[in-house]
């Protein structure tokens, strides 16, 4: 599988993304940088975590207008794959590629902790490595992964099969207790219509040895490669 | 010197020199060194590179005396970090620095400028900073600021390290009356650079470019470095505009501009611009290199209109640095500059004056010579009186609690031992995926990237020890942080010292201060483990009252195979727990006097740092032959507040008991005595470590098993973990919630 990590200005989590995709598929990923207008043929185009142009407009506002997003949004629109981890959920919002929006912590404070994670459809490009109703432990570290969208909206998204991940607890219910940030139906990835898109909040990049606590975060990247090779 | 300096010149009168903090004997220096009266310029260089936070005018007669050598100690104290071989050609840089005032004052920019401050002491010699740290203290929780301050510096640091991605890992909280009108926020970074890419301050090559990169100079911070040398008055929260306000944001892009650059040839020297700003990092450089600076102030890029010399020359506006480069290089490195937006500016060039010289509007507006600016500034031998330590406490005397449980709850529920939690949920402590222990352990883990290797890291002080005996205290100290890093496997390597202390000119505080260096020194010696890097904070008072001294500690150690790290967190059913060290119940200014009889009294328990190596060194060897499964070294609240941290976090019960003898079972469970471990191990592994304790005359005790859902002390207690972890669990988001 031949991928690419996109850096904007104060991304932080694009090392991790890239060590990650390159531990797992075995490939050394491209580098984009956001004034790239064009960008490597690759299958998938992942948006790492961060702080990208230092959230200082709104969370990922500014990067969804960088030169090298036409390229990436052309990518898309040749079915081409696309993830996007915490500030990269942010970005896809903000470019229009993925409904609704993250809004501040219901807490109003950043959290990052370790989460339990229900696979809510594991018949997806990212998912299929995963078990339906599996639940798997996954860090958040965000301040605006609260997520929300109209009524229409989430009902779509739940009608459709489009929401990837749920906040969960141990024993898989969708409590409120469970939900680190006060996102509606507890959602924490979502996808778009045609399935080649997905953000989420949770960083599964964080937990794929075992020196890191788990090995949880493996499935998602070995079922987009599974869709590949 | 042209006539014309003189002309906008306000008359230096004695009234304005005292404004500016130095004394009349100071003047006399500064004039003597000039050969004649100052500009207003060259006044204000000369208060803040003689002010105390700068020039450490009453520490350094004390803190020369400080071990900083060992084999593997590449650069010591002197440098913007201390620098140590972590091996294949690797070093690990580190630092940890107060942000005292300005936190007390505006908490959250307070402390993520000391965060942003720390960051670029560690990236200007070239490391890529690894991890953050933090030693925190606030005042009673009770008191009408301490919510408040708590929540904005706890922010102020997520804010800032969250955003320039590096993780924060761990740190300690303490709560005590005497901080209530000084907090005291430490904040330290650790980095990493191969050892041919470590980058020094001093400058050389005359007609080489100084280019200034980063922020824009604003009026922010001028005179920050005066307000951290003084005590504090009703009126300080009138000095809010002296404290900086920090931009995560540009601090990332200068992280990576920075290390992009230092990755080439071009770099002669670099320096950041912390306190005194553009002041402090253009004398360093020249005084470190014996050059001189020609600077032209036109130059400086601006953040405001009609800025005058004296305010660029002394403010403190953050995500600033100096650097010479090789000359013909300038267009490359511009580049990389413009690459991340940064600003880039030729400010000045080296010369062989050995002078700052300061050119405005044509004009020039200093000329100072750097080399006695920065090596002749004051130095004083300030009187002191050695502080009594206090009588020994008979564990005897202190009448037994009721309820050996209930007592044991409300010890893991108090303000002071309470889990912290609701802090660290506030950092990302995972971002750049390699910390493999997690806050809440006895050290923070980081793996040192694409390899086996990995840094252990703790800060720790206890300002009680600290209070009523600076000796055994500064000792203790620096024992503590080297036994969590042993606690985790690793092999203790050098410490940065952050010494917190109230106003010099007072002969006490004063003899507090030479006793905890007295203490640190031994402890450093004995356990071979220098000191590399620190900082002075003084003056921590408030209408004349100073805090607790607080020598905090930030200690690094070196595990060569990360996987042999252990937790707090025993693994398996019928494990067996074994106690290593002396209990001798020792009570005095312990938690449990403190929380429980609400007294502090008493000598702190002794440090036998002969005892401490033999110990510590024993434990280790057995953590790396891979017998132990887990350990955690006794400190605050004793045995039993340990146990209750071992069962709370593996979920697994521990069943104990205890040959207390003549001793009080509660000054046995929750006396403070030192050099102690409670380690995990096989039923198979036990025996072992056993005989090897036999062999090499260690103190040991089998003293229970791993099991159950319940901490159960024969004779004395069972407490479900359930009911230990809310106890623990819940002071802190109730007090935040206002809810205590």
């Amino acid at each position: 599988m031949k991928s690419a990590v996109v850096t904007f200005p104060a991304s932080n989590c694009d090392r991790d993304m890239f060590v990650a995709l390159e531990k797992i598929t075995g490939k050394t990923p491209h580098h984009i940088w956001h004034q790239d207008s064009e960008i490597p043929d690759v299958d998938l185009i992942a948006l790492p975590g961060g702080f990208s142009f230092g959230d200082y407009l709104r969370c990922g506002a500014m990067a969804a207008r960088s030169p090298t997003i036409r390229a990436i949004r052309e990518h898309a629109d040749r079915g081409g794959y696309v993830i996007g981890v915490c500030n990269g959920f942010q970005v896809l919002t903000e470019m229009g590629l993925l409904p609704g929006a993250l809004m501040r912590n219901a807490s109003l404070k950043f959290v990052c902790k370790t989460v339990h994670l229900k696979v809510e459809n594991a018949d997806s490009v990212f998912t299929n490595q995963y078990k339906q109703g599996q639940v798997i432990d996954i860090p958040v570290a965000h301040h605006d992964g609260n997520y929300f969208a109209d009524d229409e909206t989430l009902a779509e998204l739940e009608d459709t099969g489009r929401i990837a991940f749920r906040y969960v607890n141990k024993q898989g219910e969708a409590t409120a207790n469970a939900n680190p940030n006060g996102s509606q139906h507890n959602i924490a990835g979502i996808m778009n219509k045609r399935g080649n898109i997905l953000g989420m909040m949770p960083h599964p990049e964080r937990l794929i040895e075992d020196a890191q606590g788990g090995t949880d975060g493996r499935g998602f990247f070995e079922s987009i490669m599974n869709k590949i090779n | 010197m042209t006539d014309t300096i003189w002309n906008n010149n306000p008359e230096i009168t004695d009234e304005l020199v005292k404004e500016h903090g130095l004394t009349s004997d100071e003047r006399v220096l500064m004039e003597k060194i000039l050969g004649r009266t100052p500009t207003l310029t060259e006044l204000g260089i000369f208060s803040v590179m003689w002010s105390e936070h700068c020039s450490y005018k009453s520490s350094k007669l004390h803190l020369k005396t400080l071990p900083t050598k060992a084999p593997w100690v590449i650069h010591g104290p002197g440098e913007n970090a201390g620098v140590i071989d972590i091996g294949d050609g690797q070093a690990a840089i580190f630092k940890m620095e107060s942000h005292n005032h300005p936190s007390y004052i505006e908490p959250y920019q307070g402390a993520a400028t000391g965060v942003g401050g720390i960051l670029r002491d560690v990236f200007t010699m070239g490391a890529r900073p690894i991890a953050n740290m933090n030693a925190l203290r606030f005042g009673r929780p009770e008191h009408r600021k301490t919510r408040h301050l708590l929540s904005g510096v706890v922010e102020g640091i997520g804010g800032y390290g969250n955003c320039v991605g590096v993780p924060t890992v761990g740190g300690e909280t303490n709560f005590h009356p005497s901080y209530d009108g000084n907090i005291l926020v430490n904040a330290m970074a650790v980095g990493l650079a191969d050892q041919d890419k470590i980058f020094l301050s001093a400058a050389a090559g005359v007609g080489n470019p100084v280019i200034y990169v980063g922020s824009k100079t604003g009026r922010d911070g001028i005179h920050g470095a005066t307000m951290a040398s003084a005590e504090f008055t009703e009126d300080s929260e009138e000095k809010r505009p002296t404290v900086q306000v920090g931009d995560p944001f540009t601090e990332k892009l200068l992280i990576e501009a920075c290390l992009e650059l230092m990755s080439t040839d071009m770099v002669v020297a670099i320096q950041d611009m912390g306190a005194a700003g553009l002041t402090s990092s253009s004398v360093e450089m020249a005084s470190g290199g014996g050059v001189g600076f020609t600077l032209n102030l036109d130059m400086v890029p601006q953040r405001e209109e009609h800025m005058t010399p004296y305010e660029m020359m002394l403010s403190e506006s953050q995500e600033r640095m100096l650097v010479v480069l090789k000359p013909d290089r300038v267009k490359e490195a511009e580049a990389i500059f413009r690459k991340w937006d940064l600003d880039f500016a030729v400010i000045g060039e080296i010369t062989d004056t050995g002078n700052l010289t300061l050119m405005w509007q044509g004009e020039v507006v200093a000329d100072i010579p750097t080399q006695p600016l920065a090596d002749n500034s004051p130095e004083y031998d300030r009187p002191w009186v050695k502080t009594e330590p206090p009588a020994v406490i008979d564990p005897e005397s202190v009448a037994a609690p009721n309820d050996l449980g209930e007592t044991l709850l409300k010890m893991v529920g108090s303000a002071n031992l309470s889990s912290r939690e609701w802090i660290w949920q506030q950092y990302d402590h995972q971002v750049m995926a390699d910390t493999i222990q997690l806050p809440g352990g006895d050290a923070a883990v980081v793996r040192v990237h694409d390899t086996d290797k990995a840094l252990a890291i703790s800060t720790d002080c206890t300002p009680r020890y600290c209070y009523a005996d600076p000796f055994e205290g500064g000792k203790q100290a620096v024992a503590e942080t080297w036994r969590n890093v042993t606690a985790v496997g690793a092999e203790p390597m050098a410490i940065t010292d952050c010494l917190n202390f109230g106003n010099p000119e007072r002969p006490d505080i004063m003899g507090q201060f030479v006793g905890a260096i007295d203490g640190l020194r031994e402890a450093c010696t004995v356990l071979n483990y220098p000191v590399i890097s620190g900082n002075v904070s003084l003056y921590n008072e408030t209408n004349g009252t100073g805090i607790h001294p607080t020598p905090a500690i930030g200690g690094v150690g070196l595990l060569k195979d990360s996987s042999k790290m252990v937790t707090i967190a025993p693994k398996h059913e019928g494990d067996v727990i074994l106690l290593v060290g002396e209990t001798t119940g020792h009570i005095g200014c312990t938690q449990y006097l403190s929380i429980i009889e609400g007294r502090e009294e008493g000598a702190p328990p002794p440090v036998d740092l002969e005892l401490e190596k033999k110990n510590g060194d024993f434990v280790r060897a057995q953590i790396q032959n891979g017998n132990v499964t887990a350990c955690h070294d006794i400190s605050d609240g004793g045995l039993f507040v340990a146990l209750a941290e071992m069962a709370m976090a593996s979920g697994m019960g521990i069943n104990i008991s205890l040959d207390n003898g003549d001793i009080p079972m509660h000054a046995y469970g929750f006396g403070e005595d030192q050099a102690r471990y409670i380690i995990s191990t096989s039923p198979a592994n036990a025996d072992k470590i056993l005989s090897a304790a036999d062999k090499d005359n260690i103190s040991i005790t089998k003293i229970g098993t791993v099991g159950g859902t319940s901490l159960d002390v024969q004779d004395a207690f069972t407490i479900s973990i359930t009911e230990l972890l809310d106890a623990h669990g819940s002071w802190m988001p109730h007090y935040m919630a206002n809810e205590t």
